[in-house]
């Protein structure tokens, strides 16, 4: 027996960026999961497979079945930050592919603005038990924004990258979010400068530097939030209510420093070609990019190790609004991604629904007859120690 | 003196020769006696060949900048008052690169660039020292 192909059936985005204390993220997590169900047309009795990162449940492979009350034969609880969800798509195609499983679940929940958590500029390790790492690094107060800065610095230096190609990022992402209501009410609620219009580089380049060369601008917001995805197997995707968005790729990789190494490379230059094979495409054939936008460089690095331009090319392929999902050539984070509509962590599954969505038809900024998507995901620091899961989907 | 709240801990084998060397102000790195790699940083095992058979080196204490950031913004009490601070990966001559900070510098003099030669310069915490670098006075 082949290989049953796999698809995403149902997504749900918890639409409240910050919700005062009023929800736990394990209430996120149920009721974008029942969400989730109602779109694809299914309920929980039908999912036998879970995906959980856990996201600081200390037994995540313990606490959520049982909160969700499943019966299941698949348990995942890789976590890698916030690519975590691309690497669970990766093993949920490869589980309900093979038949161990037929429905599976992937949900998200955090409240790191309403615990005001300082996700970009607190610390970096948890002081429980010595480990090596941490023995060698947390001395020096990095922060997660410092990993991604002295990456950005070096990138410059490799690559002839300008900050102002950089902010060109941000600019776009908020673009995006002013047609999406949810990323409205997030630059409202969260009290998102300069309030709702559109920004320019000159914005981006003379707000707040956090750590050089990053600026405020740059970098994601902090908010509550969460989601939830249901895939299943092709046999179980004909009936569902939604139409199938196919998973036709993926690949995954961690990647951390190494003496001697060239850190300006990340981890998409594994897990991108892994994904484009696998899919059979290549990236000249994708409509949409949903790229893990933590930092405005980490959106850069990701579209050039994908293979969407060369190396050193990617200032220029980002310059001019070549982002905008009404310009030519490829769309880039339609929702508004990390930088403008929500980030409250890990902000991988939010790449998998606004894909999903394109590939509806239902984004608020639709790219016409929308047909491949790329979802690529980047959790941890792209100086120290990173993951990239990089998922493929497409519609008939 | 200036003491650090955020010191590395013990137990952990792994760590420990590297941090008590620190004492002596001796910037330690592993050399693997089966196949001459570096390893960096320290372990019990080659992460190159399948040796478990390592030897401690003395570093001269001198490399380069790979790259660096000025921290204007940390939410952490235990770095809160030392911003703004310069991280940055050091590229060791002997081949290793490491974390650390960039001391006894104004963070927005020209000189603190990527390339820059850097020596060591220890910072005493008491049972351990810090092997923070400064950019290097005479090459």
């Amino acid at each position: 027996m082949g290989e049953q192909r796999v698809a995403i059936v149902g997504i749900h985005e918890y639409p409240s960026r910050h919700t005062h204390g009023t929800v736990t993220p394990l209430q996120i997590k149920a009721h974008s999961a029942a969400n989730a169900l109602d779109d694809a047309g299914l309920t929980w009795h039908d999912i036998d497979a879970l995906y959980d990162d856990g996201d600081g449940i200390q037994w995540p492979g313990f606490m959520m079945p049982q909160y969700f009350d499943l019966d299941l034969r698949v348990i995942d609880t890789t976590t890698v930050g916030g690519s975590s969800f691309e690497l669970h798509v990766a093993h949920a195609m490869r589980d309900l592919g093979s038949g161990r499983a037929n429905v599976a679940l992937l949900t998200y929940g955090a409240v790191a603005r309403s615990s005001e958590r300082n996700i970009g500029t607190g610390a970096s390790f948890g002081a429980s038990v010595p480990d090596p790492i941490a023995n060698m690094e947390a001395c020096w107060g990095p922060t997660v924004v410092s990993g991604y800065a002295q990456f950005a610095r070096r990138y410059m230096h490799d690559h002839g990258l300008r900050g102002e190609q950089l902010a060109e990022i941000a600019v776009t992402a908020r673009s995006h979010a002013l047609r999406n209501p949810d990323a409205v009410q997030a630059i409202k609620d969260l009290d998102l400068k300069p309030g709702l219009r559109e920004i320019t580089v000159d914005d981006v380049m003379s707000s707040r530097m956090v750590a050089d060369p990053l600026h405020a601008m740059e970098c994601c917001m902090i908010s509550d939030g969460g989601g939830a995805v249901v895939l299943a197997t092709e046999a179980v995707a004909r009936d569902c209510a939604a139409k199938p968005v196919w998973v036709q790729g993926a690949g995954e990789t961690v990647r951390f420093h190494r003496n001697d190494d060239d850190m300006t490379i990340t981890g998409a230059a594994r897990s991108g070609p892994a994904a484009f094979a696998q899919a059979g495409v290549t990236p000249a054939d994708i409509d949409i990019a949903m790229i893990y936008d933590s930092f405005t460089i980490t959106v850069l690095s990701a579209l050039e190790d994908l293979g969407f331009c060369a190396k050193g090319d990617g200032g220029e392929f980002v310059a001019d609004g070549r982002l905008r999902f009404d310009t030519p050539g490829l769309a880039v984070n339609t929702d508004g991604g990390g930088l403008s509509s929500n980030h409250p962590g890990q902000r991988g599954i939010f790449l998998l629904i606004e894909a999903a969505r394109q590939l509806r038809g239902a984004s608020t900024s639709q790219v016409p007859d929308a047909r491949l998507a790329v979802a690529h995901g980047t959790g941890g620091t792209l100086d120290r120690v990173h993951a990239s899961g990089t998922v493929v989907l497409g519609v008939d | 003196m200036v003491l650090r709240s955020v010191l590395p801990q013990f137990p952990e084998p792994d760590t420990q020769p590297f941090w008590d060397a620190t004492q002596k102000h001796e910037l330690r790195y592993q050399v693997c006696k089966a196949c001459d790699s570096v390893v960096f940083y320290p372990r019990s095992h080659c992460t190159t060949c399948t040796s478990l058979d390592l030897a401690w080196m003395t570093s001269r204490g001198v490399g380069t900048i790979y790259t660096f950031t000025i921290v204007r913004r940390n939410q952490d009490p235990a770095f809160v008052d030392l911003v703004p601070y310069v991280v940055a990966w050091v590229d060791l001559d002997e081949k290793f690169r490491m974390l650390t900070h960039i001391v006894d510098i104004d963070p927005e003099d020209p000189s603190l660039e990527i390339g820059a030669r850097v020596e060591v310069h220890w910072l005493d915490q008491g049972e351990v020292s810090l092997p923070a670098f400064r950019i290097q006075s005479s090459p």
